[in-house]
């Protein structure tokens, strides 16, 4: 274990003005970036700056502060695109990963799937890559299908495997879970999916932000991940897609922007993926995301995932120590990101989160929107800590001190 | 107010040892409901006695020390009393009860929760309906 710096992580952490700021009266040390991570300045500068200086609408007038807007907007579609291997006709803006599930589900979904078709999912998926499968198998008459989990919090491939020889239509999967960390085998499953002959959509909203990821390496049909879980703002994200398959999906959202020509019995659509962008888009945020996608790549995507795995390392080594801890995923780093799902003697997750949160420390606490992973686990909650960028190996050594605290008052 | 004064003696112990934990046999109202917060869930029995009384009341449920705990206090107080008592009670009662710890507003759900089943359970059977608008903060 390597409890060295990958990069100057003082460094970094000057660049998140929220990280200088004091939570009851103690430094703030924050655990929670698997929920939403922070921001840095450069992030928080791109908004202030569009705003004070480029604020139009895009795509429509052509005056030069609209055609500023525009390039910016265009020019962040084109960093989100090469970010995942992807190009820029591809890159959809979404509001993040839950609006992209849900377009796949109306524009894909709604026409392609039929009556007594099969949908897969994973036990380990988040609500948001699983409630809109159910929602539209029960509109189309489907079946959804659930690939178990082996004891060591990874997907059961014998599982997966006895699923697809029911020939499913969309197998739906998490690129990396947001409870246990485990890193699924995306490339192998797509393959396996693809031969079986269905599509694949793959939730890259815990990956993207904290790996290198390259689309082309595992071909899935669909990709999405959201801008706040890497270091962007809120209200932005990105669905990916073939072009060929975007040019045959019906339209989302119907309005403004993502049509060719309207008439009053009938409409052309826009060029992809602008066929998807109906009304005034999120142009700041968008903005905002292309500046976090600078920052992550000047520190280098290869860095940022060296650097959580020696913080999990660090982390699953020392909070062991503390009688009582119990965590749940796979022990293995290189199967896991930096996320610990863990429980504490008999202490629940909430009442652990407002003791800790006494000592200046964010962490998440509850069923993290994965209610059936928490029935396969058989706890009703669990405590999360996650890193990103900005976490040290003295924010888990506080979190420790935080566990010992709560083990004196709950007398563990 | 720190968390060793939330988490005192009186609120580990109904948490660690609930009373009147459990399942009735016979009982007249049942009601349930859970906080999507913190996954907390009650459920709590009632058996109505002679004079509209609360004659036996059990509970059961899973979740943070507040909301048990609290739940557990509630049946204790309520035991005994008229159905209209639980008309009355407020959430003044119940941080009364628990000793009024300082609860930010997240938490207030959950040393409420146990009062909203017993209100939710006690209105249906007298045919009246529960609005709740206690730590209502959104949604969750």
């Amino acid at each position: 274990m390597l409890k060295s710096e990958v990069f100057d992580i003082e460094k970094v952490r000057a660049d998140f003005p929220i990280l200088g700021r004091k939570v009851h009266g103690k430094r703030l040390v924050y655990l929670d970036s698997s929920n939403t991570s922070q921001k840095p300045k450069a992030v928080i500068d791109a908004l202030v700056d569009y705003y004070s200086r480029h604020n139009s609408n895009v795509h429509r007038a052509v005056y030069e502060l609209a055609e500023e807007a525009t390039s910016a907007y265009e020019g962040a579609r084109r960093k989100a695109a090469t970010f995942v291997g992807a190009s820029a006709k591809e890159v959809v803006f979404v509001r993040g990963t839950t609006e992209a599930t849900n377009l796949v589900r109306f524009a894909w979904g709604e026409p392609n799937v039929k009556k007594g078709d099969l949908l897969v999912a994973t036990l380990m998926e988040h609500h948001s890559n699983i409630v809109p499968w159910q929602l539209l198998a029960k509109s189309r008459g489907a079946t959804l299908k659930f690939v178990a989990l082996l004891p060591d919090g990874t997907l059961d491939m014998g599982s997966f495997e006895d699923l697809l020889k029911e020939s499913p239509k969309l197998v739906a999967v998490t690129q990396c879970s947001n409870v246990l960390g485990t890193i699924n085998e995306v490339a192998k499953i797509t393959a396996k999916a693809h031969a079986a002959g269905a599509a694949v959509l793959v939730d890259g909203a815990q990956a993207a932000p904290h790996m290198p990821v390259d689309i082309r390496t595992f071909s899935p049909d669909f990709y999405a991940f959201s801008g706040h879980k890497m270091l962007g703002p809120t209200g932005i994200g990105a669905l990916v897609a073939r072009k060929e398959l975007l040019e045959e999906m019906e339209p989302f959202h119907g309005g403004g922007e993502m049509i060719r020509e309207v008439f009053l019995d009938h409409s052309t659509w826009n060029d992809v993926p602008h066929k998807f962008e109906a009304g005034t888009v999120n142009i700041a945020d968008a903005i905002g995301l292309g500046a976090a996608i600078d920052y992550l790549g000047a520190l280098g995507m290869e860095k940022v995932r060296e650097h959580e795995v020696r913080l999990l390392e660090y982390a699953l080594q020392t909070l062991a120590e503390v009688e009582g801890f119990h965590q749940y995923g796979p022990l293995d780093s290189k199967k896991r990101a930096g996320v610990i799902s863990f429980n504490y003697a008999d202490v629940h997750p909430h009442d652990l989160a407002t003791i800790l949160d006494e000592e200046g420390i964010a962490i998440r606490s509850g069923h993290h929107c994965a209610q059936p992973l928490m029935r396969w686990l058989n706890v009703t909650a669990t405590s999360r800590a996650s890193f990103h960028v900005y976490n040290s190996f003295d924010d888990i050594d506080v979190l420790k001190a935080g566990l010992k605290k709560a083990g004196g008052i709950f007398k563990v | 107010m720190s968390s060793a004064d939330i988490y005192r003696e009186l609120i580990l112990d109904y948490y660690r040892n609930p009373r009147n934990f459990g399942k009735l046999e016979k009982f007249d109202i049942d009601a349930r409901d859970t906080n999507p917060l913190c996954g907390d869930e009650i459920e709590m029995q009632i058996r109505v006695g002679e004079g509209q009384k609360i004659e036996e009341i059990k509970f059961v449920g899973k979740g943070c020390a507040i909301s048990q705990a609290s739940a557990s206090m509630l049946t204790e107080l309520a035991k005994g009393k008229q159905l209209e008592w639980v008309k009355q009670v407020g959430k003044e009662d119940v941080f009364k009860m628990l000793g009024n710890p300082d609860l930010g507003p997240s938490r207030v759900k959950c040393a409420l929760l146990g009062m909203k089943v017993l209100k939710t359970g006690v209105y249906g059977y007298l045919g009246a309906h529960y609005e709740d608008s206690e730590g209502s903060e959104g949604p969750t």
